[in-house]
């Protein structure tokens, strides 16, 4: 339990899927302008990214590696992400329809979303078990959501700055980022 | 008006360059350049990944049916991007160690499914390759002139391949900040402040 904990700790916050392993980025500046949106696409993701995590480590541990199949990881975990994504929102749709409403326009996005792609591969990569690649996947995703919302709300306030033209818009957000990057760089060695 | 064979190419080496004009696959770009050598690998990778894609998309889009075509898409995509990976195992095997997990993430990389869809599925098979190397080699070009940055002032040295050459001597304090995650992100925007201060006049 305890090591479970120090885990999503430490992909929470060390570990940072945004601003430690570059992941996920596009959307990090893409959805960041507004409070609304960004709070839209933390959700999709946390809820996608659960569940992807813990369906391509099944794919993986009793489909690829059980008939030596490795070699076909990746065009199978990104089948497995844009059917999953798209059955999601099908899902979503029927039953569910006010978190349709609040998540729709980004789950067509997720698919292309290298946060992901990119946990489902680091749970196979670090050969986590089930538990650690069910709470790897949901820090991570709760650590992405943390970061874009941190960000949505300084972004918001460097709207109403006066920043220099040429570093308008994207440059004045990357320099941003990597001051909110470097904060968390201080969680470093806390586990 | 279309444009000429020339113009195709040389649009994604400076008006289109990808990461940025078209602010599309940061999370590569942020990653691999902590050398020039990773830079260099990476665009070459991403290059091959474009050009084949292009080609096959193009070739093949009179019979992908228009509903489904994003799921085709990936799956050409995933199947280049697998031979690049089996390939880079088999003859570069430190630098695909180094690249690590953003060699399958290619798949992801919003540009090439960006040109798949906003290029190669209206354009013939020629027009699509040049295309595909324009940009792939604009790509190659922005990692490696971002990783010089970077490495240049984070570590004193340069690295093309294997072994790092000595710039600024052994008396240069290195500006570690630069190779880490923050400098990435750092460098990329005074990066593009730049090319809109020379761009924009």
């Amino acid at each position: 339990m305890g090591d479970l904990f120090v885990l999503a700790i430490s992909c929470i916050l060390i570990n940072n899927i945004l601003l430690a392993q570059y992941l996920g980025n596009c959307p990090f500046l893409g959805t960041s302008k507004k409070m609304e949106t960004a709070i839209g696409m933390a959700m999709a993701v946390v809820f996608v990214l659960v569940l992807a995590g813990v369906i391509t480590w099944l794919t993986n541990t009793f489909f690829l590696v059980k008939f030596d199949l490795e070699y076909l990881r990746t065009v199978a975990f990104i089948l497995v992400i844009a059917s999953l994504v798209q059955f999601v929102e099908m899902f979503l749709k029927k039953s569910i329809p006010a978190l349709y409403a609040g998540l729709g326009i980004f789950l067509p996005l997720i698919t292309t979303n290298c946060a992901v792609m990119g946990v489902c591969l680091i749970n196979v990569n670090e050969e986590y078990n089930f538990m650690q690649a069910l709470v790897a996947s949901f820090a991570y995703a709760v650590g992405f959501g943390l970061a874009l919302i941190l960000f949505a709300g300084v972004r918001e306030k460097t709207m109403l700055a006066r920043v220099p033209r040429p570093l308008q818009d994207t440059s004045i957000a990357l320099v941003t980022a990597g001051i909110l990057s470097l904060t968390f760089m201080a969680f470093k060695g806390m586990v | 008006m279309a444009k000429s064979l020339t113009q195709e190419f040389v649009k994604g080496l400076w008006a289109e360059v990808p990461p940025f004009r078209l602010v599309l696959g940061l999370c590569p770009t942020l990653a691999v350049t902590k050398s020039i050598e990773n830079g260099i690998g990476m665009g070459i990778a991403t290059t091959f990944v474009l050009v084949g894609s292009n080609v096959l998309v193009s070739a093949l889009r009179k019979l992908i049916p228009s509903k489904v075509r994003i799921a085709c898409y990936i799956v050409i995509i995933a199947t280049f991007v697998t031979v690049v990976e089996l390939v880079m195992q088999a003859y570069a095997y430190p630098l695909f160690l180094k690249l690590g997990i953003f060699i399958p993430l290619i798949v992801v990389n919003c540009i090439v499914l960006g040109r798949a869809e906003a290029f190669a599925s209206k354009n013939g098979v020629f027009r699509s390759m040049l295309d595909g190397l324009g940009i792939g080699l604009g790509f190659t070009l922005a990692l490696m002139a971002l990783a010089a940055v970077r490495e240049l002032l984070g570590t004193g040295a340069l690295t093309f391949w294997v072994t790092p050459i000595q710039i600024f001597g052994p008396s240069y304090q290195p500006f570690k900040f630069m190779v880490e995650a923050p400098g990435a992100f750092v460098a990329l925007g005074l990066m593009l402040c730049l090319m809109n201060l020379v761009g924009k006049k």
